[in-house]
């Protein structure tokens, strides 16, 4: 059924979209140290606020614009008229490790030592804002993917557990889900950080962020397998499991929650925006990721200067950009995924 | 009524229990005595200090602290603020309006325009509103609140037309008094779309599908062909069903409210529960943390209470099941 679900995916054209631009997210996120020009901790307290560098044609290459500091107290930067520098493609830079095993040099692109390359401009201490944003992507969609992984298993145990034993299991088990649902969930997320952070070492916060995510997520998922699996119980095929004397946890694990399968693919593409957010919101807070990681809700939470709203560093906020992109993208396959695997569950009206 | 009210409100003791219970254990848990940096204070009396740490047991095991707190609670009496250093119901009084006030105007907002906006796109399933609305919708709800709060601060940064934080000018307390309605109106007006963006977005959603799925009904064909006029038959007879299992999910809608009113709050400079809670949560101050989160939760709860009297108010199969 896999192959199947993939290719009437695809044959949507919202679901093809969204499918490629993920796809391209997750490779720039994977290959981010090779993309990038620089390392995201690398400073440069000469040019901060430095503005989007321009790229220009010249003498057949694609170059560099110069820039000259005109107002160091309100980072004003004036391009220098016909002087530029060319890209230098698949050079030597700051020695990285992909995947975070193999050693290596090589960039993509990088410049000459004096000049920099800011494609999106430099934030408060002259790192450049196009690098953070790829390393970031790395632990901003990486949360997604784990945690949605977690809170799948997690919802999917419950959920099939309370729907299969009923009686008090189930009631408990719905009790819970509709606490975790009634109280707000910020709140809760706060708590939850200042009761662990101890507990996980600094450079385990990644960890940590998607253990009290998906520790406050499985509700809904959980709820709606046990509706599933409240009305499948009833199934002739149960019935014949049944009499043919099959172990309850086989009947559970072996032919009830596999038919939920198809709405958990949905449910868990449709739940990872939550997760990306969750993140956003808990390091834009300053409660998740740290220094000197890079994320896309850290970077965010560092642009909140009133230097940067009046000065008008508009670059500094891209990592929202990439926010809603995402997101987007995901809603999208999201929808078209569940218009491909069940007809049924469309809106009315489309 | 009066009954169905009570029953209600008793669901809420359990829940606050359990809510302050969890908060409780888990705040007990984080590392470091929040009593060393006070004591350290020299502006705190140490009177006060050894008068609290008796009255709340902060020398004992934390259930049995959570039991003393519950106690005091019952006495209306919230615990101190190292921080502010003033009583946290006194704190909690000055911030709790503000949050209020602006969680109401947003979903006021939302309502206000999701309704409408909804049963028009319903209307016409594919037209240009319907399209329109979708989409913007989609887009709306990808953005977190937080950009979007900070977008706004960046737009009344560059404009000037509206003000960068806050609930009053400094100027407040000298105005007359219709004046200050206009300031805090004039101050409420970025925020309260911020965070009601997100919510016209879902009740938009939800409320379409609604529509749809009462415009099939057949007391609707006899509504037309008795020939009542489009309008009529929309908002009078279609609204109004359609309403009913959106007016029910009010208070899930008040949760989310919020949560993220705490970011918008944060990043607006707004003086409001959310800004409390979080920079108690930092500062480990305890007892406001407590009797913020106590109170957001109760707050909750009568927003759930006034979704189920409306709903009954509106549904009479409601009213008369119960």
């Amino acid at each position: 059924m896999g192959a199947d679900l993939i290719q009437s995916l695809l044959r949507r054209p919202a679901g093809l979209v969204s499918a490629i631009l993920l796809l391209l997210l997750y490779g720039a996120a994977l290959f981010a140290p090779f993309l990038a020009p620089t390392v995201p901790s690398a400073q440069d307290l000469q040019r901060t606020y430095h503005p989007p560098t321009a790229l220009v044609w010249q003498d057949g290459r694609l170059c560099v614009r110069l820039y000259r500091l005109v107002d160091p107290s309100t980072a004003t930067y004036q391009p220098i008229a016909g002087q530029a520098t060319p890209l230098r493609w698949f050079s030597e830079g700051p020695a990285y490790r992909l995947f975070g095993l193999i050693p290596a040099k090589t960039h993509l692109f990088t410049v000459e030592a004096p000049a920099v390359v800011y494609l999106l401009g430099s934030d408060a201490t002259g790192r450049d804002v196009f690098t953070r944003l790829l390393y970031g992507a790395g632990i901003s969609l990486g949360i997604g993917l784990v945690g949605v992984f977690l809170t799948s298993l997690l919802g999917l145990t419950i959920g099939g557990l309370a729907g299969y034993l009923g009686g008090w299991a189930d009631s408990l088990a719905m009790r819970l889900t509709e606490f975790l649902m009634a109280v707000p969930g910020l709140y809760l997320l706060l708590a939850l950080r200042a009761a662990l952070s101890s507990r996980f070492p600094s450079d385990a916060t990644f960890l940590l962020i998607v253990v009290i995510l998906s520790a406050l997520g499985w509700a809904g998922t959980a709820r709606v397998v046990r509706g599933l699996v409240l009305s499948l119980r009833e199934r002739p095929f149960i019935l014949a499991a049944n009499i043919l004397g099959q172990r309850p946890t086989v009947i559970l694990f072996r032919h009830l929650l596999p038919n939920t399968f198809s709405y958990l693919v949905v449910a868990a593409t449709l739940s990872v925006p939550g997760y990306i957010l969750g993140e956003a919101a808990l390091s834009f807070l300053g409660l998740g990721i740290q220094e000197p990681s890079s994320s896309w809700g850290l970077m965010l939470g560092q642009a909140q200067d009133i230097k940067i709203f009046m000065l008008n560093f508009w670059w500094l906020l891209t990592p929202g950009a990439a926010i809603i992109l995402t997101v987007i993208a995901f809603n999208l396959l999201g929808d078209a995924l569940r218009d491909a695997v069940d007809p049924r569950f469309r809106l009315p009206g489309r | 009524m009066t009954a169905f009210i009570l029953r209600r409100l008793g669901t809420l003791v359990p829940m606050l229990l359990a809510v302050t219970l969890l908060v409780f254990a888990l705040m007990s848990l984080a590392p470091g005595d929040f009593l060393t940096p006070v004591k350290a204070q020299r502006d705190i009396n140490p009177a006060l200090i050894a008068e609290l740490s008796k009255s709340f047991g902060l020398d004992r095991p934390w259930y049995e602290q959570y039991l003393r707190w519950l106690g005091n609670i019952l006495r209306l009496d919230f615990g101190y603020s190292w921080t502010y250093k003033v009583p946290v119901a006194e704190l909690i009084a000055q911030r709790a309006p503000a949050t209020i006030l602006l969680s109401v105007c947003s979903l006021l907002l939302a309502w206000g325009l999701a309704i409408p906006l909804a049963v028009l796109a319903a209307a016409r399933p594919g037209g240009w509103i319907d399209k329109l609305t979708s989409s913007a919708a989609y887009f709306a709800l990808a953005i977190p609140e937080f950009f979007l709060a900070l977008l706004a601060v960046w737009f009344a940064a560059q404009s000037g037309w509206f003000p960068i934080g806050g609930l009053t000018s400094l100027d407040h307390d000298f105005l007359p008094f219709g004046a200050q309605i206009l300031d805090i109106a004039w101050h409420l007006i970025l925020p309260t779309l911020v965070l009601g963006l997100g919510g016209v977005a879902g009740t938009l959603r939800v409320l379409r599908a609604n529509v749809l799925d009462v415009l099939r009904a057949e007391y609707v064909t006899a509504a037309r062909a008795k020939g009542l006029p489009e309008k009529v038959v929309l908002f009078r007879h279609v609204l109004r069903n359609a309403l009913n299992p959106l007016l029910s999910t009010v208070g899930y809608a008040f949760a989310g409210l919020l949560s993220g009113s705490l970011l918008v709050e944060n990043v607006m400079n707004y003086p409001g529960l959310g800004r409390l809670v979080y920079e108690a949560f930092i500062r480990e101050d305890q007892f406001v943390v407590l009797g913020s989160v106590m109170v957001g939760c109760t707050l909750l709860v009568i927003g759930n209470l006034i979704s189920d009297l409306a709903l009954a108010w509106s549904d009479p199969r409601v009213r008369y099941g119960r």
